[in-house]
């Protein structure tokens, strides 16, 4: 039944995070140490750069939502200038068992929309004006119920903490690479060559294993949110109305920002279709999100 | 091992056990009673917004006494209506009459143009939908409970404590989601 597995998701969700920002812990405690091993630093140099990991990260949680939406260029809207919108919103919060979540606009002609936040309770959506533009009724009810299931299911909070930790790890690898390619040579000489050679090694795998954790739960995730969404709509048609508009949609997405591409309906970036882009794509190729929808 | 502690440890598990139990139960009960509020305020919502647009549309199309009349009439009604199933039908009646005045905004361009009637269009055909969705999360909620108090080992709390079974609002969701909902 598919309401059970929405209760499993949400279990789920709040299960993973932390296993999630173990295994980035962990990541990110070697990286620190290897930094601090080449500095000389010590247990004391490691402790301070995770101690520097952890306000990055507490802020970046309790603020992350806004920075998203700020370099997306979505801006929060009234109710009177979109009664519409706030209406849809506010019926499929009520379905949802939700409280509202705020409400922002994109200016962007290519139809999209994303969802972010921690929880339920410190949640927002935004919507471009080309979604508004393009999508009946049911059809932008049904792109709002899938962004609702997103924070209903707590995927919002595991996006943002994927977010937050691929940047942090970003951040320290970069460090890595710029110490062993520009360091000063004293220091180098001093610590054995194995760890230069593991620092390298381990500088250009994290990313890559951080951006393979991020995808391999997140495919997964857009089919529970349209399950979801087809739930509480209870018209599975209009989110794969709309789907079909989005595909067919030829205008790329200008507002959008690389890093937080995957928080979408849809891959902003979708026009590159080369073997590399599906491989590291966020999201399930939209026609087959379309065939489940119809087959509901 | 002392056997006496062995069973106070039992017994101090089984009373943790009952009171988790308990709790559960009643967070679902009081979450399905929510629910029901919730579609109250709806209904008051669009109890609200009937006198308003009735106004309206009497600025425009003054002579159309019979249809203002119905819809005031059917709007006490279902504002008195006292019981689910009496409750259900005066919905349906007030449904009937908001059509109808919606059929004869049709002849008043002027009116149909207006921003005052767009927006209370809009804000009725918003709360029409919210009704529907607060149904249908009552009717998610009941369900939850419903199936959790006949479960093993929650049955057995819930038929010692009061726990019963609660109504399922049943209204044909289709026609109930066909109510003036005005594609635009």
């Amino acid at each position: 039944m598919v309401r059970v597995n929405i209760y499993d998701q949400i279990s789920q969700n709040k299960r993973m995070s932390y296993t999630l920002f173990l295994i980035f812990f962990f990541i990110s405690f070697a990286l620190a140490s290897i930094i601090s091993e080449y500095f000389g630093g010590g247990y004391l140099g490691t402790v301070a750069i995770l101690l520097f990991a952890l306000i990055w990260m507490l802020f970046s949680y309790y603020r992350g939502d806004r920075a998203i939406l700020a370099i997306n260029h979505a801006k929060e809207v009234r109710k009177v200038d979109y009664p519409h919108l706030f209406n849809s919103v506010e019926g499929l919060s009520i379905a949802a068992g939700i409280p509202k979540p705020k409400i922002y606009v994109i200016d962007d002609p290519a139809p999209n929309a994303f969802a972010t936040g921690r929880d339920p309770k410190h949640a927002s959506i935004a919507v471009t004006t080309g979604l508004l533009q393009e999508m009946k009724r049911l059809e932008l009810e049904g792109v709002l119920a899938h962004e609702i299931s997103h924070i209903k299911n707590y995927d919002i909070r595991y996006m943002l903490l994927v977010m937050v930790m691929i940047g942090l790890i970003g951040i320290l690898s970069s460090m890595l690479v710029r110490m062993f390619f520009y360091g000063r040579g004293g220091r180098r000489s001093r610590s054995g060559g194995y760890l230069i050679l593991l620092g390298i090694i381990f500088a250009i795998i994290a990313p890559i294993i951080a951006q393979l954790v991020r995808l391999a739960i997140s495919r997964k995730r857009e089919y529970m949110a349209d399950a979801s969404a087809a739930l509480l709509t209870r018209y599975p048609q209009g989110l794969a109305d709309a789907l079909k508009k989005i595909a067919r949609s030829e205008i790329p997405m200008t507002s959008a920002n690389q890093d937080s591409a995957p928080v979408y309906i849809a891959n902003p970036f979708r026009s590159k279709k080369d073997f590399f882009s599906n491989l590291f794509s966020t999201h399930p190729p939209i026609m087959s999100r379309i065939k489940a929808l119809e087959a509901m | 091992m002392d056997p006496i502690l062995i069973i106070l440890g039992v017994l101090v598990l089984l009373a943790l056990i009952f009171v988790w139990i308990y709790n559960g139960l009643v967070t679902l009960r009081n979450r399905v009673k929510n629910a029901w509020a919730q579609i109250d305020v709806q209904l008051k919502r669009r109890y609200n917004l009937i006198p308003n647009l009735v106004e309206t549309v009497k600025g425009y199309a003054k002579h159309e006494k019979t249809v203002f009349e119905e819809v005031t009439k059917a709007r006490s009604a279902a504002i008195n209506a006292s019981g689910v199933e009496n409750q259900a039908q005066a919905e349906n009646m007030l449904s009937g009459a908001l059509k109808s005045l919606f059929a004869v905004v049709e002849n008043y361009p002027d009116l149909k143009a207006s921003q005052n009637f767009m927006m209370l269009q809009e804000e009725l055909a918003g709360t029409e939908n919210k009704i529907a969705y607060a149904r249908q999360f009552y009717n998610d909620s009941v369900m939850g409970y419903n199936i959790r108090i006949q479960k093993i080992p929650y049955n057995i709390i819930a038929g010692m404590f009061g726990f019963g079974k609660e109504e399922l609002f049943e209204v044909d969701i289709a026609a109930e989601r066909k109510a003036p909902k005005v594609e635009f």
